[in-house]
């Protein structure tokens, strides 16, 4: 059944500042911004937590720039801002290739970087994007700013290093060195979690990170450092089953996961050869 | 809370975190926005917000807040006609989201830019043959 609304309170701070002390004294809090996943939640019966935070107001997080060498999606650009952003295109193509495959336009058009990163669902389409990237996740309270490297930022399923008075505010990605590759695998083309993701950046040392096969994203650093070192793709694809943990959930087992990796990744060597 | 609604200023009383499509229907009576899955995945629910297409399932009311919401009854297009002439609409629960989600399409748009476009909006009637053909003859 679905949650009734009325004793759900809804917090509407119209500056970052404000959002931020609202996130520390007014606690326990929940951010929305898209609510794409949230409402989801709402609808079936299963949202947790009885106060939110809207953030839709706030919007100097929206802007996607460039900040030197560095490029700065803020957190509450939506896929569709990812899409249509020069910036993105140039410099992430493969981020832009990620947001295309999210949903359908209804949720492209609503679901938001941040609430991606944040909500930390080991299928997120744009995390491996920013694990291949080396992304650095601005983190900000109203004691100040944390910037914490994206390999460091989830400790375990839906887990991650943020605090519960900390809002993601941007993702940082320094230049990207090499040839940008995504796929995602799925049921169907739209509006399917995937059951294998991908993204990978080909390059003397080429770096691969796969969602939906752990508990996390994950990088495959023994597969990395094999390909680097001119190992066959037969060896590459035996470490890679290796070093990804699939399980066996609704959306696919996984036996199917380590072969549609192992698959993946040599396309992803011919494709960007 | 105060919005614009198919083109007229209107201030309408909902918890802020009320879904958009229950204020739609329930509060302002416009029972043309259907629903369907009530997660974002079928696209029956699609309204305008400030242009863009979007499921009003998945919509905190709160988010519309000095926005303009265009649902199907806002709408007069020949594309209606379209479906009603090609078939586009048979049970009907997906077509005014089909509608509001192709509005913007212009009847020449290369199928794969139609497809990328519907891909949010499910059908179980038409097989969609029928419903890219009511876009291209739409006049």
């Amino acid at each position: 059944m679905r949650t009734a609304v009325s004793p759900l309170e809804l917090l509407e701070p119209r500056t970052l500042p404000e959002a931020l002390r609202m996130l520390r004294d007014r606690r326990p809090v929940t951010p929305l911004a898209g609510a794409t996943d949230l409402y989801v939640g709402l609808n079936f019966g299963t949202l947790n937590g009885r106060r939110f935070l809207d953030l839709s107001r706030l919007e100097p997080l929206r802007a996607i720039r460039a900040r030197g060498a560095s490029l700065s999606i803020g957190a509450l650009a939506t896929y569709t801002d990812v899409i249509r952003s020069p910036l993105v295109r140039r410099r992430l193509p493969m981020l832009a290739a990620a947001a295309r495959e999210v949903g359908g336009v209804q949720i492209q058009n609503r679901g938001t970087i941040g609430g991606n990163v944040a909500n930390g669902s080991p299928a997120g389409d744009t995390l491996p994007v920013f694990a291949a990237a080396e992304a650095t996740v601005v983190l900000r309270s109203a004691a100040g700013e944390r910037r914490v490297a994206f390999a460091e930022f989830y400790t375990g399923y839906r887990k991650s290093v943020m605090r519960d008075d900390e809002l993601i505010v941007a993702l940082e990605v320094p230049p990207v060195p090499g040839k940008q590759w995504f796929r995602k695998v799925g049921t169907r083309l739209a509006q399917a979690i995937s059951k294998v993701v991908i993204a990978a950046v080909r390059a003397p040392r080429s770096r691969i990170a796969l969602g939906s096969v752990g508990p996390t994203v994950l990088r495959v650093p023994r597969t990395e450092e094999a390909l680097a070192a001119g190992a066959p793709i037969a060896e590459a694809r035996r470490l890679l089953q290796e070093e990804i943990r699939p399980i066996d959930d609704l959306r696919s087992t996984a036996a199917y996961r380590r072969r549609v990796a192992a698959n993946l990744i040599a396309r992803f060597w011919s494709e960007t050869s | 809370m105060k919005f614009t609604l198919n083109g007229k200023k209107v201030d309408v009383k909902a918890h802020p975190m009320a879904r958009l499509l229950d204020v739609l229907r329930e509060e302002c009576g416009l029972t043309g926005t259907k629903e369907g899955c009530g997660e974002g995945e079928c696209g029956a629910c699609t309204v305008l917000v400030d242009g863009k297409p979007v499921v009003s399932c998945l919509v905190p009311f709160a988010q519309v807040r000095g926005a303009k919401v265009r649902t199907i009854e806002g709408v007069q297009d020949p594309l209606q006609k379209a479906f009603v002439t090609e078939g586009g609409a048979q049970c009907g629960i997906c077509t005014p989201g089909m509608i509001m989600a192709s509005l913007h399409l212009k009847s020449d748009a290369p199928p794969e830019e139609v497809r990328a476009a519907l891909a949010g909006n499910l059908c179980r009637c038409t097989g969609y043959t029928a419903i890219y053909r009511s876009i291209r003859k739409r006049r």
